[in-house]
């Protein structure tokens, strides 16, 4: 077991760096930050000099290398956008970005698998049928238009709910967080509803399917004839069996989740990582992207760690090879 | 049932299968199929049924511009029923063309996705060790990259080994090889860890028992096991890649402008949302939420059809 | 337009007018949006309007220029040139810092060659001077290299730093972006604006408060100012149209007409002094993306008629930007020095079949083939307007194949390289605004000069244009004192570049503001929002 969890961190630690490498070698194509970063009226001598300067000129290898021994030195930089510290200004986003997943990654689990139970053990119901089919409009439309028109909704003519941003934020250390202020949490409910809305039809449809095959299986029929409630078998035995799947799927969405957050936050002007990240690609701001991708890259690692760890404890049929999801030969 | 099976062996056996009376029982189904049936044929008759060319510059004026659709106003024009948009293109036949080009793109995205997904999960799962280890780190670094980032360096790539001029003509290729290959992970990753818990049950172990090769093995055997999630994902995406296909259009990375997706449609339509012109966001909108929906309908049904245990 | 504008001025004099009666006890929080940040705190940061103006909020300069952008005096009370090459400004006695501390002749001293010292985007407002120093505890005189009669515009934007504030907190210079050291100044701020700096959240909100011991008398009401950039157009509307901000910069043309019919909302308008145009390349001797091999279409005077002749700006301005444009056929916009109304004539429309003939006359009787390069997110419409022109030279036989993209790549395409060797691109969109002098010879030396790597005239200069006679009369006017000469010069060489359809200027793009109806602003021409003249009833 922990020579499974070492083996996959030194893996990471080769998957973070190759992050690396491939993310600088695709910085030149985003765009050249240094005509985000003069007046129209510099010349072209100063801008070759200022691009020099910067080591923009440099092989990709050569300004990764001189990255990675920053970085190490916890020194990310300074934004080319807005000369402040590239470490901060991830720190002081990063809050809002974790708290709009976060809710939002609840928002798809309490929502979309009590729906998946529901729809699964109920095929043939038309209530099950129409949960289905509206569910699916969450995926029939881009991010970008589901998330104006729950504005124009719900702030333009209801009036219910802020527009953009998040309200008032309450600072707890150098963390800022939503969850104190009323303000604040009503700035949360659109947006999470917007990054959720995906998420919450896939697990809806998952826990379905899986719950209309776990509901067929003898296992079930044994548990039945041994006289259990429904309740008890419908959620202590059938639930359960689907977990496998809706951990990886989960595990993996919360990722995503973060991924997508990029549109959303855009839309709603929410001050987190993605909209950093976009406005970063726009004025080629490569400290901030090289960061950014960093960051992301050693979460995803860590989310992937955890699915992982997570199948030895729910499926114990893993369990019986030692050393991980390994074959020992045929 | 009499004159169906005077056609032919296959066709009778066919509609006396289990997956043709599924699909004859539910008539959400059949509406499914049919629109998506309508939706694809009238996209691809587009060159005949369409009333106008928008994709020729040629053929637009700015002066049949913004005109609204003829039902709701008396400014109307009988030439344009649905409106047009602020360049004097026909929105029904931008809809038509733009329908076309997004199921081209969004097909052959997804299949490029799945086949490369699937194999790399089945190789994966199975085989283990080193090869699942190299593999899944791949996938590792892959989800880490937003999908419009990985587009953008095969586009940067693309660009650098080809002339400018060429490059438009290949758009379309470029599009469809980045969008698939930033959707293999998800195949990948649910194809293994069914695979993890496949490989150990009886029957497959069973088979392995009796002499049969682990290709085979897996083909046979813990294919049809994953083809539900695989399924679930893929009708999925099918919507995702037209959507994605249009944020990338937005950074410069897409379809010619000249030449709209219905995705690029939707993007554009997205900023004249609250201008009034109502039309020019609504009809496109509606055509790809009508298409998804179709095509997740018919994929839920194909996955209940097609798994063995729900017979 | 001008309507508009005149009456935005009027109602905040009016709103003025009334100050003495509003109670400052009520709070009055102005809440405004634009698409981006403002990128730093410190005036010398970039020199782009957006920075400029949010930040002379918060930084008097010397000379201000008021509402209908002419000069007057701000902390410099009297200024002038004592010879041709010496200039002096008197600083105005009893302005206070917003620490309290006095401004004095070392803190101009000081914040003069911080803008002109490493970090600082603004050294090309300081090329022809030679040194700057105090006369006195209120008199700077300033040296320049050679007459140069333009200083005093060049430095209307530049804000005074406290030197003690920046000394103690170690910024004496702006943000090197070539070190990786974080700079007071980004964040913080200290001078002598009427609003000072309460908090600063880069990308999330900026909040401003006003300054009790301004100089002058504040003509606005307001308690707190609350800026937030939102990117999302769409969203920026929704935000205005529920109430969330008080006024947004940047309307979108299509959402100009329903927010007029908002009873809630007033929409401003009026012309921006950038012009944008297209260029053609006619410095190759073979077009990039073209089926014409071994000559140069552009080249042929005939040929950019045909294709001039055949962009009609009129239907742009109708469809395409909803009326938010003011067609235009020349590269300066009006208000700017050496803005020639007389030449400000498009040529009459060609019909598709005269521009054919022409074109065929030329030696191109199928037309021909051509790539176009065009920006997605930098001007009003920027990609609608190429695609439209598109369809225009369809019609003509010049099959024209669009390439639009993001700004960064785009400018990195087309733009010159650091040996003014020609960019990648034979027919292209740019927009220019010589913002910081208000004078035509700006353009001339940047975009119709011939490239010279020597002189570094012509820099921008994208298709290489190039007329020795221009040339020398751009010279000539940069040196000219003699006002009637210098505008005799300037006709000139308009006319030179107008008859030679040097470029196809299109329009200058409306500026489009809303606000809420009980907003009282007032909108300058050069799109900078002074939040001085703000009123919230």
């Amino acid at each position: 077991m922990i020579a499974f969890i070492l083996r996959r961190l030194l893996q990471s630690i080769a998957v973070l760096l190759a992050v690396g490498l491939v993310a600088f070698s695709l910085f030149r194509y985003v765009g050249d930050p240094i005509n985000a970063m003069v007046g129209q009226d510099t010349t072209m001598e100063q801008r070759e000099e200022l691009r020099t300067k910067l080591g923009l000129n440099d092989p990709a290898p050569i300004q990764f290398l001189r990255f990675l021994s920053n970085a190490a030195r916890g020194n990310f930089g300074l934004s080319y956008r807005t000369s402040e510290p590239v470490g901060r200004l991830i720190v002081e986003r990063m809050p809002a970005t974790l708290e709009l997943s976060f809710c939002a990654a609840l928002f798809a689990l309490f929502v979309g698998v009590p729906m998946g139970v529901y729809t699964g053990l109920y095929p043939k119901h038309w209530s099950s049928r129409l949960l289905q089919a509206v569910s699916l409009i969450g995926i029939s439309l881009p991010t970008f238009l589901i998330g104006i028109l729950l504005i124009l909704v719900f702030a333009v003519y209801l009036h219910w709910l802020p527009s953009f941003g998040r309200g008032q934020t309450v600072q707890i250390g150098w963390w800022t967080t939503n969850f104190l202020t009323i303000s604040g949490l009503k700035a949360l409910i659109l947006p999470s509803i917007t990054l959720g809305l995906f998420q919450l039809t896939l697990l809806m449809r998952l826990v379905r399917s899986e719950m209309l095959e776990v509901m067929r299986t003898d296992y079930i029929k044994f548990a039945r004839a041994r006289g259990l409630t429904n309740r008890a078998i419908n959620f202590g035995h059938a639930l359960k069996n689907t977990l496998v799947p809706v951990i990886t799927v989960t595990g993996l969405q919360l990722g995503a989740l973060i991924a997508f957050a990029i549109v959303t936050e855009t839309v709603f002007a929410w001050p987190g990582v993605g909209q950093l990240f976009i406005q970063s690609v726009q004025f080629s701001d490569i400290p901030v992207m090289a960061a950014y991708l960093l960051l992301i890259g050693l979460l995803f690692v860590l989310i992937n760690l955890t699915v992982d760890l997570l199948y030895f404890a729910v499926d114990p049929r893993l369990r019986s090879q030692t050393g991980g999801p390994r074959m020992a030969g045929h | 049932m009499a004159t169906q099976s005077a056609l032919g062996g296959w066709l009778h056996r066919f509609t006396d299968s289990d997956v043709w009376w599924s699909f004859k029982s539910s008539p959400m189904t059949v509406t499914a199929a049919a629109a998506t049936f309508f939706i694809v044929a009238v996209a691809f008759l587009s060159p005949v049924l369409a009333p106008h060319t928008p994709f020729d510059p040629a053929t637009l004026s700015l002066s049949d511009g913004l005109k609204p659709p003829v039902l709701v106003s008396p400014d109307g024009d009988w030439t344009f029923p649905l409106g047009t948009d602020d360049q004097g293109r026909d929105v029904l036949s931008s809809i038509m063309y733009g329908t076309r080009l997004s199921l081209v793109v969004g097909f052959a995205s997804v299949v490029v996705a799945m086949v490369l997904g699937i194999a790399l999960g089945l190789v994966s799962g199975y085989i283990g060790g080193v090869t699942d280890a190299v593999i899944m780190r791949i996938a590792d670094v892959q989800l880490t990259f937003p999908a419009i980032l990985v587009a953008l360096l095969i586009d940067g790539v693309v660009r650098g080994i080809i002339s400018v001029q060429r490059h438009d003509e290949i758009a379309i290729f470029v599009i469809v090889g980045a969008i698939g290959l930033s959707f293999w992970v998800q195949y990948a990753r649910t194809v293994r860890g069914s695979v993890l818990v496949e490989k150990n049950k009886e029957y497959v172990q069973a088979a392995r028992v009796i002499g049969l090769s682990p290709a085979l093995i897996m083909v046979r055997h813990v294919l049809p096991n994953v083809t539900g999630p695989v399924l679930v994902i893929a009708t999925i995406n099918l919507g995702l890649a037209i959507i994605t296909e249009a944020t990338l259009s937005f950074l410069g990375v897409g379809l010619p402008s000249t030449e709209p997706s219905l995705g690029t449609l939707i993007r554009l339509g997205n900023e004249v949302l609250q201008s009034g012109d109502w039309w020019i966001t609504v009809f496109p909108g509606a055509t790809l939420a009508a298409l998804v929906l179709a095509v997740n309908l018919l994929g839920d049904w194909l996955r209940d059809a097609l798994n063995p245990k729900l017979r | 337009m001008t309507f508009n504008l005149r009456q935005s001025v009027a109602l905040a004099a009016i709103a003025c007018a009334g100050f003495g009666m509003t109670s400052l006890a009520e709070a009055k929080t102005f809440k405004w949006a634009n698409s981006g940040d403002v990128s730093s705190m410190d005036p010398y940061a970039r020199q782009e309007t957006f920075l400029l103006t949010f930040n002379s909020n918060i930084y008097d300069p010397l000379i201000r220029r008021d509402k209908n952008l002419k000069l007057e005096p701000a902390l410099a009370t009297k200024w002038g040139q004592t010879d041709p090459t010496t200039w002096f400004f008197d600083i105005r006695p009893g302005v206070k810092f917003h620490d309290g501390s006095p401004l004095t002749a070392d803190d101009v001293v000081f914040s003069l060659n911080r803008a002109n010292g490493p970090g600082s985007n603004m050294q090309s407002n300081f090329v022809s001077v030679k040194e700057i120093k105090k006369d006195g505890d209120m008199r700077v005189v300033v040296t320049t290299k050679y007459p140069d009669p333009l200083l005093a515009d060049k430095w209307a934007a530049l804000g005074m730093m406290s030197k003690a504030w920046a000394e103690k907190n170690n910024a004496q210079n702006s943000a090197d972006m070539t070190k990786n050291e974080e700079n007071f100044a980004t964040r913080n701020a200290m001078g002598t604006g009427p609003f000072m700096l309460k908090e600063r959240r880069a990308g999330e909100k900026t909040i401003l408060v006003p300054n009790p011991n301004w100089w002058d008398k504040p003509e606005h009401n307001l308690t707190e100012v609350i800026f937030a950039p939102v990117a999302n157009p769409a969203t920026r509307i929704a935000a205005l149209k529920a109430g969330d901000i008080d006024m947004t910069y940047e309307v979108p043309p299509a959402d100009t007409e329903t927010l007029k019919k908002d009873a809630n909302i007033k929409v401003m308008e009026g012309p921006e002094t950038r012009v944008v145009y297209l260029g053609m390349d006619q410095e190759r001797p073979e077009l990039l993306e073209s089926n014409v091999k071994g000559k140069n279409p552009f080249k042929d005077k005939n040929v950019r008629e045909a294709i001039h002749r055949s962009i009609d700006v009129d239907a742009i301005k109708r469809t395409v930007m909803r009326g938010q444009s003011f067609p235009t056929n020349l590269m300066v916009a009006p208000g700017i020095n050496g803005y020639m109304k007389d030449l400000d004539k498009r040529p009459a429309l060609l019909k598709p079949e005269e521009a054919k003939k022409m074109l065929a006359d030329a030696g191109y009787p199928n037309g021909f083939e051509v790539g176009m390069d065009c920006p997605n997110d930098r001007y009003v419409n920027d990609e609608k307007i190429c695609q439209a022109v598109v369809a225009m030279l369809a019609k003509i036989g010049v099959k024209v194949t669009l390439k639009a993209q993001t700004r960064n790549l785009y400018f990195a395409k087309i733009l010159r390289k650091n040996d003014l060797s020609p960019g990648e691109t034979s027919f292209y969109m740019l927009g220019w605004s010589p913002a910081q002098t208000y004078d035509v010879h700006n353009v001339f030396e940047a975009l119709i000069q011939t490239p010279n790597k020597a002189t570094k005239k012509g820099q921008f200069n994208a298709g290489g244009y190039s007329n020795p006679k221009l040339d020398a009369l751009a010279d000539k006017m940069e040196q000219e004192t003699d006002k009637a000469k210098r505008d005799a010069e300037i006709a000139e060489a308009t006319k030179l570049y107008v008859d030679d359809f040097a470029y196809i200027p299109l329009h200058q793009q409306a500026l489009v503001w809303a606000a809420r109806k009980n907003i009282d602003l007032v909108q300058p021409a050069d799109n900078s929002f002074p939040l001085r003249f703000v009123n919230v009833k």
